[in-house]
């Protein structure tokens, strides 16, 4: 080996890793440093070892948020996963009619998430809202302000007709991307639809829902824009999620040490789950040609 | 008994497909439909299984109309281009998927399976998934699914087209054996004239969705009806040389010419187009009749261990075959040798009128 050739290659590796270095390292490095140091002010510091980490996992309210997370996320990948494969389904295979519904579906996805919370606001405000008045109209009392159930079937509404969409668009590009041979040949065997369904499409289909379950998963794991804007997290605490905590100890208190010491779990959390998916999915799929 | 399509037409959009297919598969034949890239192959294939209704015309199976008839209920076995398989099912239950589908006593599955995957060795594999198999593996299972169940009709729709050079050859041998043993109608679509010879029987040459030539596959290849047929039926496509017939001889451009022997004699004066096959022509004399052209080099290219050398002969262009490897500089001026027996002659409409014998 010649060695000039290769140190010439850690310059072409460079540019990536300062990239890399200064969008995700150093700020990472900044939340360690917060999260084991008592912070004053500038140049008063205090070295409080772990103990910010125990304040954190000590805290009731926390084990609610986290609760209350996978409440939100399980619900939202089982609602959003099985409705967006079965629009993807029906849609248009060609033609106008396949345009039309794709620009149909990517809306939700073009707008943004703050507009999208306050869009929900205006369309299930009790009075005067398109959903909340109708419903109100109907005898049935709405006001999601109010009512935890409430708040969280409108939460839940907003985030299926949010990105349910991703998902069809994803499994709508898996769909089509199976060679026409494999339907002919299952109609020569005499399957069913249902055949067709579970032995033909869902295999093929397998990479791009293991992609759309993580990014779903990720997201609503994340969520903070849209209930920020329409509940606040309330009433009471009933739809504070965990990054919404986050941000109350964070900018609402000001704890820096225990809000970094938070999101470095809160990150090992997301990490350790999507690699888990990640993991059980590839097993499954390793039919997959 | 068999299976006749009689004036079929298929219609896309307005755009005809399809016309005038007046076709007879017997049971137990091999057939052979050659074709170029969009000459109609895989509608045809696909107009016989009924995986598409024909825009007119009817299709038989032993007499009987067929036309309408849904694909579940026909007897169809079909091999694609891309290799086909369940994705998430064994070797073993992709060969069974056909028979399971038909509620069939679970012995006899598994000796049909065991016996399909004899025959295209297979055995070894019949736990492995498809995405755990090579391509000729896959092909492998594709086809044992098609003749486990054993279809009245076997369509194969260029099966080897997507494997490399050395599998396709092997495949192609034991194709031959596979279909001997059936008594269904098999039908095979090829672009290569070389893979049509090797798999015999009969031969249907299609272009731009018609019908040109039917009958014994070495019979259409020594007497190709029309230039048409002989430019599909050879690689590379026939040549042909413009000539005129007077006085007992024939003239080429260029002041080449020579008396009529041989199969020739029987000509009466006119304008001839012969036909030359790529592989007829030499870069040395062979015999005392050879004539003797002198060509332009155009292009010169190796393959494999023959040399193909694209030439023009006064204004015609001309490919020959030679095995072995030559190098002749391009813009230079050689000599090729052909010989008279070798010439088809076909009439200036495009029809032969006498082949080699």
């Amino acid at each position: 080996m010649n060695k000039w050739e290769d140190n010439k290659a850690w310059f072409l590796v460079l540019p990536v890793f300062v990239i890399v270095a200064f969008s995700a390292i150093i700020p990472l490095m900044t939340v360690v440093n917060y999260s084991i140091q008592d912070i004053f002010g500038p140049g008063e510091r205090v070295f409080v070892g772990l103990e910010w980490f125990k304040e954190v996992l000590g805290d009731p309210r926390l084990h609610e948020a986290l609760m209350r997370q996978f409440l939100f996320s399980g619900l939202v990948l089982l609602i959003e996963i099985p409705l967006g494969i079965g629009i993807a389904l029906l849609m248009p295979k060609k033609g106008w009619g396949a345009s039309l519904s794709l620009v149909l579906m990517a809306l939700p996805l073009l707008i943004p998430w703050n507009v999208i919370g306050t869009i929900w606001i205006v369309f299930t405000r009790p009075d005067i809202g398109l959903l909340g008045s109708f419903i109100n109209g109907m005898g049935i009392p709405f006001d999601h302000t109010a009512s935890p159930t409430q708040a969280w079937i409108t939460l839940m509404l907003m985030e299926v007709w949010h990105w349910t969409p991703l998902v069809v668009l994803l499994a709508y590009a898996g769909l089509r991307a199976i060679p026409e041979a494999y339907f002919q040949a299952a109609k020569i065997d005499g399957a069913s639809a249902w055949a067709v369904f579970k032995y033909i499409q869902l295999p093929k289909m397998r990479g791009v829902l293991t992609i759309a379950l993580l990014l779903r998963f990720m997201d609503s794991f994340l969520i903070y824009a849209e209930p920020f804007v329409l509940t606040g997290g309330g009433p009471g605490n009933t739809t504070t999620f965990l990054s919404i905590y986050l941000v109350k100890i964070a900018v609402g208190q000001f704890d820096l040490g225990p809000a970094a010491a938070f999101s470095l779990i809160y990150f090992l959390i997301i990490l350790l789950l999507s690699w888990l998916f990640y993991q059980v999915l590839q097993n499954a799929g390793k039919g997959d040609a | 008994m068999g299976l006749s399509l009689k004036n079929m037409q298929k219609k896309v959009d307005g755009e005809i497909h399809l016309t005038d297919i007046n076709l007879d598969f017997e049971s137990g034949s091999r057939n052979v439909i050659l074709g170029r890239t969009l000459s109609g192959k895989t509608s045809l294939l696909r107009l016989m299984a009924g995986l598409d209704r024909p825009t007119k015309g009817q299709l038989f199976l032993d007499g009987k109309d067929i036309t309408g008839m849904s694909v579940r209920k026909r007897s169809i076995a079909m091999v694609y281009q891309q290799f086909i398989n369940y994705p998430s099912f064994t070797v073993y239950d992709n060969i069974a998927s056909p028979l399971k589908v038909s509620r069939m006593d679970k012995k006899e599955i598994d000796r049909r399976v065991q016996e399909a995957a004899h025959m295209l060795h297979l055995e070894d594999m019949l736990d492995r998934l498809p995405s755990e198999l090579s391509g000729g593996q896959q092909q492998r299972t594709a086809i044992a699914r098609a003749i486990v169940r054993d279809a009245e009709l076997l369509l194969l729709d260029e099966p080897l087209v997507n494997l490399d050079y050395k599998l396709r050859e092997e495949l192609q041998i034991e194709l031959q054996e596979i279909f001997k043993k059936r008594e269904s109608i098999v039908v095979y679509t090829t672009t290569e004239p070389a893979e049509a010879l090797m798999l015999g029987g009969n031969i249907v040459v299609l272009d731009e969705g018609r019908v040109l030539q039917t009958g014994l596959t070495p019979n259409v290849y020594h007497h190709p009806a029309t230039t048409k047929v002989a430019e599909v039926f050879s690689d590379p496509p026939i040549n042909y040389i413009s000539c005129n017939l007077k006085d007992s001889q024939i003239q080429l451009g260029g002041g080449v010419a020579f008396p009529l022997s041989g199969h020739l004699k029987t000509l009466s004066d006119a304008h001839y187009k012969l036909g030359v096959r790529s592989n007829h022509f030499y870069l040395k004399r062979k015999n005392d009749e050879d004539i003797r052209l002198t060509v332009e080099v155009e292009l010169a290219e190796i393959n494999g261990s023959e040399t193909f050398i694209h030439a023009d002969f006064n204004g015609e262009r001309i490919v020959i075959q030679e095995v072995g490897i030559y190098s002749r500089k391009i813009g230079s001026e050689i000599e090729v040798y052909v010989n008279p027996s070798r010439f088809f002659v076909y009439s200036d409409t495009g029809q032969l009128v006498i082949s080699p014998s």
